[in-house]
């Protein structure tokens, strides 16, 4: 069993690599040396007190949520009408909408950034939150799409029949049948966004000027500079929040399975 | 068995609530009254319905009538199912014309037909309580929610599942489900019921149960079922009548014996019941029977279609209706000699597998508790019919 | 039952804006590749000698090949395993997948930078194991950017490979050994040809993502390991907007010549539901 064994270790050892530099940037988090060394000399979380005592960093930390949440606002109410319409939709109109939408998905960021920073500009929209709220949601909106279109395939259109056959009307039907068994899908798209948003760069660093400067945007010109173990704690927040968002995204998930369970 | 599906309505004060007159039918109040409530006739008008694929509908005319158990009974792909949707108007015709109690539903939405439904796989609400699946016809017609409850209550009792109100569909059994499909779909005093194939996924022996109940249900509600499947046994077994379909067409409609006794061709003979084929040539016609010569030997079969003379035909003789020849023939049997290829043992009767001297195969059913001798594989014989039994196809 | 027009009217509210702040903006931004000042083809034909435009193209496609051969051979067996673990097991691995893949790109090219430093933790660890004398340049070379890129996208290489495998019949398997093949046979004749569409969903994804990759490379490599995208965002601070766009047109072209492939596979879709779910 020398086979077996040699490749145990083997996918081991990729995943060491897959979570070995995640790990490294939250231990680094914790360092008490005023510069980058391994090991750290000691453990505290004086660069989680830089951050938070840093005006610069809360006020791109507040922005980035807020931005972010009015992109889930946004990207999930105008995703979900678009996943209800498509699901009834056939032929070509389907297939030209399905398109349109999922494309942000596939096109080059920096082909998506240029084109937006290009007519943005010329509405003085650069710099702006409402820019990157304009800008994210495009990129969030094909995650809420697939993720509700996902859940709308997984419905059993016999539940929608019987409530009608039952004397529901179709509005009826949609609000105590259709939407509570899509809900996690919903919440999951939501959730897709707010990531979307909250991590963006590419678009971010032409749109965001001086006036609207996100978390990702100022590590990034931290990074550029000096790499500071303030970072290493705004990283690991991220992670964590990361983390956060895919153990949610993983209940919702469970909860879809549970909601549909065929009967 | 519990004997649970009595729902009968008339105990229910409830719907004599001046508020709840609206949505529910005149007939209605009058099974409150304690009569039956009278249910509606159905008909299809040459309906047809085209898909590129399976289950097209190509011109069904149908008259179901008030308060019969009507089945509609065909292979899947045979149009049934879609002529059900299209009842429960879930599906618009593309020709023809539906009518309940006369006047034509084509126009009206789903929810306005007040039609009952049991789904396959019952399309219970898996995110609501049996209580509120079944309050859900109630809630949609504005019954408030203490009357609810209490109907909700009753009708639970009356499927003999009181205790199970807050249960979700995924924490009942099969059984147990099909029954809260079923009171759901009758709670809000529907006149027609529709029902597609609502016991296709629970086993053998709980599905006979439940067809027995679901006769009496029928019985005790007087509405009208209009009951899909596939399973030949289950629409023999309960039905008034049965509509056998093929195909998008109606190939015969009748009551059950009808359809055995009297299949109108090949494929209602062979899809109800089993059938043994013979090819035979027509002789002539005498007192009614029609004399044939089956491969040199000359045999009598009823004359339900006049075939002319030298025309050739097939013969549809159940198994259970042949037997060994013992001595004691009649006149009115007919008589043909075979080889046994195969006996097997089937519990309830013996399966002979026989050929004709001219190739031809027959199955024959020999009860168990028959007092016949038993042939062996390779044995000649001769077999016996009463020429009343056979049916030309 | 739903009438032909609602429908409509719910994707018309994306639709518009889709095209009002995405499509047309990208589209107008392309159309200057062909109409500045006036309508000319001039730009696409002088690509064909540009030198800094082959030169970065040639190194796209070279650092999308390494990394995509990186990720197969990475992805592959975590991907076999992660279909053969028992449920908790294959959940704490599924896990350890998936937590880098929600994970911002930034934050994961952070701690690249970080390791790969001049005084990041590998060359800490050579210098006091004696192995070298003097810290080795690892950031900002070529080797970093594939190295950050394939750990990056290695996600997008295990789970549609790991989606495939999950779904082949476990029967399937016992059926090929109770005929007397070794597993080594079973994985070869009967696991691997079946998880084909798998591995060519992931080598498409993969491919296609690191053509439009922008912040790793910009931040981990060298500045003369330049990504068409980088040369693209160069052109635009220049304000060579023609350029910029003729650029565009290009990386959008062999994205969008992948992509053709890429949606005939229905491996793809699962993929995209695993990115969802």
């Amino acid at each position: 069993m020398i086979g077996r064994s040699v490749f145990a270790v083997y996918w081991l050892m990729a995943l060491v690599f897959l979570a070995f530099p995640i790990v490294i940037v939250a231990a680094l988090s914790f360092s008490s040396a005023s510069y980058l060394t391994f090991p750290p000399p000691a453990f505290g979380v004086r660069w989680y007190r830089a951050f938070l005592g840093s005006r610069e960093w809360l006020d791109s930390t507040w922005l980035s949520i807020a931005v972010a949440g009015s992109v889930v606002v946004v990207a999930t109410s105008l995703g979900t009408l678009a996943a209800l319409g498509l699901r009834h939709l056939t032929g070509a109109v389907r297939a030209a909408i399905g398109a349109l939408i999922l494309s942000p998905l596939i096109v080059p960021g920096i082909v998506v950034a240029i084109g937006i920073y290009y007519v943005f500009a010329a509405y003085r929209l650069v710099g702006t939150a409402l820019g990157l709220v304009l800008a994210h949601t495009c990129l969030a909106v094909p995650f809420v799409v697939t993720s509700v279109s996902v859940s709308l395939a997984g419905l059993d259109r016999r539940l929608e029949q019987a409530a009608l056959s039952l004397g529901a009307t179709p509005s009826a039907t949609f609000r105590q049948i259709t939407l509570p068994l899509i809900l996690p899908g919903i919440l999951v798209g939501a959730l897709f966004a707010f990531v979307t948003s909250f991590d963006e760069l590419i678009v971010t660093l032409f749109l965001s000027g001086s006036g609207a400067v996100t978390l990702p945007r100022r590590m990034w010109d931290d990074l550029r500079f000096a790499i500071d173990p303030t970072i290493a704690a705004v990283s690991t927040l991220m992670i964590v929040l990361s983390a956060v968002l895919l153990l949610g995204a993983h209940v919702l998930r469970q909860r879809q399975a549970t909601a549909q369970h065929k009967v | 068995m519990d004997p649970g599906l009595n729902l009968r309505l008339s105990s229910w004060p409830a719907l004599r609530r001046p508020s709840v007159v609206a949505p529910v039918s005149g007939d209605a109040r009058r099974a409150v009254g304690g009569d039956k409530t009278r249910g509606a006739s159905v008909a299809l008008c040459g309906i047809e319905k085209h898909y590129d694929s399976v289950g097209a509908v190509r011109g069904v005319s149908l008259d179901v009538r008030s308060g019969e158990f009507l089945t509609l009974l065909g292979p899947s792909g045979s149009g049934k199912t879609t002529t059900l949707m299209m009842i429960a108007g879930f599906e618009t015709p593309n020709a023809g014309d539906i009518a309940i109690d006369g006047s034509s539903v084509l126009a009206l939405p789903p929810y306005k037909r007040n039609i009952g439904m049991v789904f396959q796989n019952y399309a219970l609400f898996p995110h609501l309580t049996a209580a509120d699946n079944i309050g859900f016809p109630l809630k949609q017609r504005g019954i408030d929610r203490a009357t609810r409850t209490r109907l909700v209550a009753a009708s639970l009792e009356r499927v003999h599942l009181s205790g199970y109100e807050r249960r979700y569909p995924r924490q009942l059994s099969g059984g147990q489900q099909q029954r809260v499909a079923l009171a759901r779909a009758i709670v809000f005093h529907p006149r027609l019921l529709l029902m597609d194939e609502p016991l296709g996924a629970l086993d053998k022996q709980l599905r006979e149960n439940l067809q027995l109940e679901m006769r009496r249900l029928h019985a005790d509600l007087g509405i009208t079922f209009i009951y899909v499947t596939h399973d030949q046994e289950e629409a023999l077994t309960m039905s008034d009548r049965v509509a056998v379909m093929n195909e998008g067409v109606v190939v015969q409609v009748g009551t059950p014996e009808d359809l055995y006794d009297r299949p109108c061709n090949r494929f209602v003979a062979a899809f109800i019941g089993e059938s043994n084929f013979l090819s035979a040539v027509v002789r002539g016609i005498e007192r009614n029977m029609l004399i044939l010569d089956c491969a040199g030997t000359t045999i009598r079969a009823m004359a339900l279609q006049t075939p002319t003379a030298g025309e050739g035909v097939t013969l549809a003789i159940r198994p259970e209706r042949l037997r060994f020849a013992d001595g004691t023939a009649s006149m009115a049997e007919n008589r043909i000699a075979i080889t046994v290829t195969d006996m097997v043992f089937a519990g309830d009767c013996c399966r002979y597998l026989c050929h004709t001297d001219s190739g031809a195969s027959l199955v024959l059913k020999q009860p168990s508790g028959s007092t016949g001798r038993r042939r062996h594989p390779g044995e000649r014989a001769d077999i016996l019919w009463p020429a009343g039994d056979a049916v030309i196809v | 039952m739903p009438s032909r027009v609602t429908p409509i009217l719910l994707v018309v509210p994306l639709t518009l804006y889709m095209l009002a702040f995405y499509a047309l903006p990208v589209a107008s931004m392309l159309l200057r590749s062909i109409a500045d000042p006036s309508w000319t083809v001039e730009n696409y034909l002088r690509l064909a000698h540009d030198s800094v435009f082959l030169a970065v193209s040639w190194n796209t496609l070279r650092t999308a090949l390494v990394v995509t051969l990186g990720t197969l051979l990475l992805g592959y067996p975590v991907a076999l395993a992660l279909s053969r673990l028992r449920h908790g097991a294959a959940a704490v691995v599924l896990a350890i997948v998936l937590l880098p893949f929600w994970t911002s790109v930034l934050v994961r090219s952070y701690a690249w930078m970080v390791l790969l430093g001049r005084r990041g933790l590998i060359n800490e660890l050579l210098l006091s194991a004696g192995l070298i004398d003097s810290p080795l340049r690892l950031l900002n070379t070529p080797l970093a950017v594939h190295v950050a890129m394939i750990h990056i996208l290695l996600p997008y290489m295990i789970l549609p490979i790991a989606s495939v495998l999950r779904q082949i019949d476990r029967a399937l398997l016992r059926a090929a050994a109770g005929l007397g093949a070794s597993p080594r046979r079973v994985f070869s004749q009967v696991v691997l040809p079946l998880s084909v569409p798998g591995v060519v969903a992931g080598i498409l994804l993969v491919f296609v993502l690191s053509l439009g990759f922008y912040i790793t490379p910009a931040l981990v490599g060298g500045p003369r390991d330049l990504m068409l995208s980088m040369l693209i965002a160069q052109q635009v601070d220049l304000l060579n907007w023609p350029y910029a766009a003729c650029l565009s047109v290009a990386l959008l072209a062999m994205t969008l010549l992948l992509i053709l492939v890429l949606q005939r596979l229905p491996a793809v879709r699962a993929v995209l539901r695993a990115a969802t779910q």
